[in-house]
């Protein structure tokens, strides 16, 4: 899906061009946007005015409780200045490690250190084994790892809070059966230093649709290739770091791309476990998080609206980063390498 | 000769890996059902199996009396040199001796062991509970919350499937300059965080009066989606356009084409995103949260479910019969459908 992107932006039809345009071309311009206007028109709608609208939104000082009449008042480059001072956002790098209010930007980028590698391994590890030629029952196991994913997302939650609950939950008991010592247990989410796995661990029953995507392009890589690289006598680490992961480097970047914009939005976990609090110390306190509440509980618009931008250019940066590195390890086959 | 021989090893190690894996990997789901079961009791006492249990009583002459296990070889009446356990029920409780009957012997009457019953443990008998699931049926109104789902799901689930089909069929089949423009545009928006679109959406529906009602959640979905979309196009550009062109021909417009030529042949993909979004519906959170979270009586069950922390926060029992009831309807419909699941994904993420 992402391949599109990955590829020279097609251009912008010119004047000239529509201008020479045939009747019966004309015709199919018409027809063609004609059903292409819901998406037109939802677009407009409920994505470029409001991303539009949040921007000025951002040079106001708005509050939600304004009255539909009452005039704001445009404040200029304000709401960043106060974006770049405020520790509890923590944009300001020279600041995550001064400041006594843990930056949620900060937060956010470590969590997403931790739980990346997880979101990636994981179902790519559970793909080759499926993929394995010696496993049995594949069909059934692809469908039972998928399943998790379908559970609505407040029931898992509360299936894996009770999982890691401190004193009843199964994982604590295995500890302590195991022998850990009663003191030295885990207090997962009540924990600064274990809320961040307890949230990983939480998320795990979302890898099967990565894991999906990651076996179909296992499964599409041509097996000549893995025969050609037995008779030039490749172990098994070459083989796949030569045929398989190049052969499947679009979906890996795909899954890539998606977790890390997903990661940078992460705010429904710590809302539910920990109640949006930021409990325990803070720990929690997620950008988006911290963007919730600045406009739905303190219902700040125009800082909200800042917030936002603020992350909204965030992410462009960091997909323009991934796409221009896709150039140097995502192959795409079908594709002339020069 | 080994060759088959490894390979059976393997075979048997690769599996057995995978299994356990998966059993690790389901075991909330055991977690669930078990707890779901359980009394208020057996959560509180420690020690308790893990399985629903519970500590039995022995009706004798009108009285309920506990059942203890106690070792025999203590107990008057019985051969001092016995290893053997029973589980007796208590008449008297005593700090020295303590008095028993046998519910198993109830012709030998009462007797006296020398132990005191503090020091006894209880047997647990299997025992589920299933009146946890009756009391959060009846206390969360269940068969309404099901309702709003369900009308969610279905209002919505026709509203994609229709604008999606029609805006896929354009870019499938309509060449015109700026198309490929607009269909990246339309792949970009996958990317976009909901949060740069959220303040304004949601002040202009609460401008109009309109938070509390289905219409902010429900309308949106009436205008395609990129993921959708995405889906219907790829399948629409498999089917050949021989077929299209000589219906053309006999005079057919392109809403005709669409609907007796393409729509016939798609039903794999039409019912992948059907599932795909009543899933989507089903789950959906954050959308509700927002916008009905002050209209109780439009709430559908992912909003309920999440206010239980705060009523049974001490009734974990009560909170796991409640996701069971949650999670139940999407599992099945995955089971259901579970091959045109994987298909749809497959496409999404692997092509082009």
């Amino acid at each position: 899906m992402l391949e599109q992107l990955s590829q020279r932006l097609p251009k912008l039809p010119s004047f000239a061009t529509l201008r020479a345009m045939q009747p019966l071309s004309r015709r199919e311009m018409r027809n063609g946007l004609l059903f292409l206007s819901p998406w037109l028109f939802g677009f407009l709608a409920f994505t470029l005015i409001p991303m539009v609208a949040t921007l000025i939104f951002s040079f106001l000082n708005l509050s939600i409780t304004d009255g539909i009449f009452s005039t704001p008042k445009f404040v200029g480059f304000e709401n960043y200045r106060q974006l770049w001072i405020d520790p509890q956002a923590g944009i300001n790098p020279l600041k995550w490690f001064a400041s006594k209010t843990p930056s949620s930007l900060l937060i956010t980028i470590k969590f997403a250190l931790i739980a990346l590698p997880v979101g990636i391994f994981f179902p790519l590890g559970l793909a080759l084994l499926m993929n394995n030629k010696y496993l049995k029952g594949q069909f059934i196991f692809r469908s039972l790892f998928y399943m998790p994913y379908i559970v609505p997302f407040v029931a898992s939650v509360f299936l894996w809070g009770g999982m890691l609950n401190t004193e009843t939950g199964w994982i604590n008991r295995f500890l302590l059966y195991i022998g850990v010592a009663k003191e030295s247990l885990p207090q997962w989410a009540n924990d600064v230093n274990w809320v961040y796995p307890t949230y990983v661990i939480m998320g795990i029953w979302g890898v099967g649709n990565a894991m999906l995507i990651m076996l179909a392009g296992l499964q599409g890589v041509p097996t000549e290739l893995y025969d050609a690289a037995k008779v030039d006598g490749a172990n098994s680490w070459k083989t796949f770091w030569n045929i398989t992961f190049p052969m499947i480097s679009p979906v890996i970047f795909y899954n890539l791309t998606l977790n890390i914009i997903g990661l940078f939005q992460y705010f429904l976990v710590p809302l539910v476990v920990n109640n949006g609090t930021g409990r325990p110390g803070g720990a929690t306190m997620f950008y988006n998080l911290y963007l919730y509440k600045t406009f739905f509980t303190y219902q700040n618009m125009s800082y909200g609206s800042t917030l936002a931008w603020f992350l909204f250019l965030v992410i462009l940066l960091i997909t323009i980063l991934l796409f221009w590195s896709a150039k140097y390890w995502v192959y795409y086959a079908g594709e002339a390498r020069s | 000769m080994n060759k088959k021989i490894i390979t059976g090893i393997n075979t048997v190690f690769v599996t057995l890996l995978v299994l356990s894996i998966l059993v690790v990997f389901l075991s909330p789901f055991a977690f669930m059902i078990f707890t779901s079961l359980k009394t208020r009791e057996q959560i509180s006492v420690v020690g308790a199996p893990i399985w629903p249990a519970a500590q039995p009583k022995f009706e004798y002459t009108g009285q309920q009396l506990d059942v203890f296990t106690v070792p025999v070889n203590q107990c008057a009446g019985f051969d001092p040199a016995s290893s053997e356990t029973r589980n007796l029920a208590i008449t008297k409780k005593g700090r020295q001796e303590s008095t028993f009957i046998d519910p198993n012997d109830l012709e030998r009457g009462e007797f006296v062991c020398q132990v005191s019953w503090r020091a006894l443990d209880r047997p647990w008998v299997f025992s589920p509970t299933w009146s946890n699931y009756v009391e959060v049926w009846n206390t969360i109104d269940y068969f309404r919350l099901l309702s709003n789902t369900t009308f969610y799901a279905v209002i919505t689930m026709i509203g994609t499937v229709v604008s999606c089909i029609l805006v896929a069929y354009g870019f499938a089949r309509f060449r015109f300059p700026g198309r490929d423009l607009l269909f990246v545009v339309l792949i970009s928006t996958l990317f976009l965080p909901g949060a740069v679109t959220i303040i304004p959406t949601y002040s202009f529906w609460q401008r109009l009066g309109l938070v509390g009602t289905w219409i902010p959640l429900v309308l949106p979905h009436f205008f395609a989606n990129a993921y959708n979309v995405f889906l219907f196009r790829q399948y629409f550009m498999t089917l050949p356009r021989e077929l299209d062109e000589s219906a053309m021909i006999d005079g057919a417009g392109p809403l005709r084409i669409l609907w007796s030529i393409l729509i016939p042949q798609s039903y794999p993909v039409i019912i992948a995103v059907v599932v795909f979004h009543i899933v989507f519906a089903w789950n959906d959170y954050f959308g509700p949260l927002i916008y009905l979270s002050t209209a109780r009586d439009k709430w559908p069950i992912s909003v309920a479910l999440s206010t239980f922390n705060g009523i049974y926060g001490q009734q974990p029992q009560l909170i796991q019969a409640g996701a069971l009831m949650a999670l139940i309807l999407p599992i099945i419909l995955f089971f259901v459908a579970q091959r045109f699941f994987v298909q749809g994904i497959v496409i999404t993420g692997v092509e082009k």
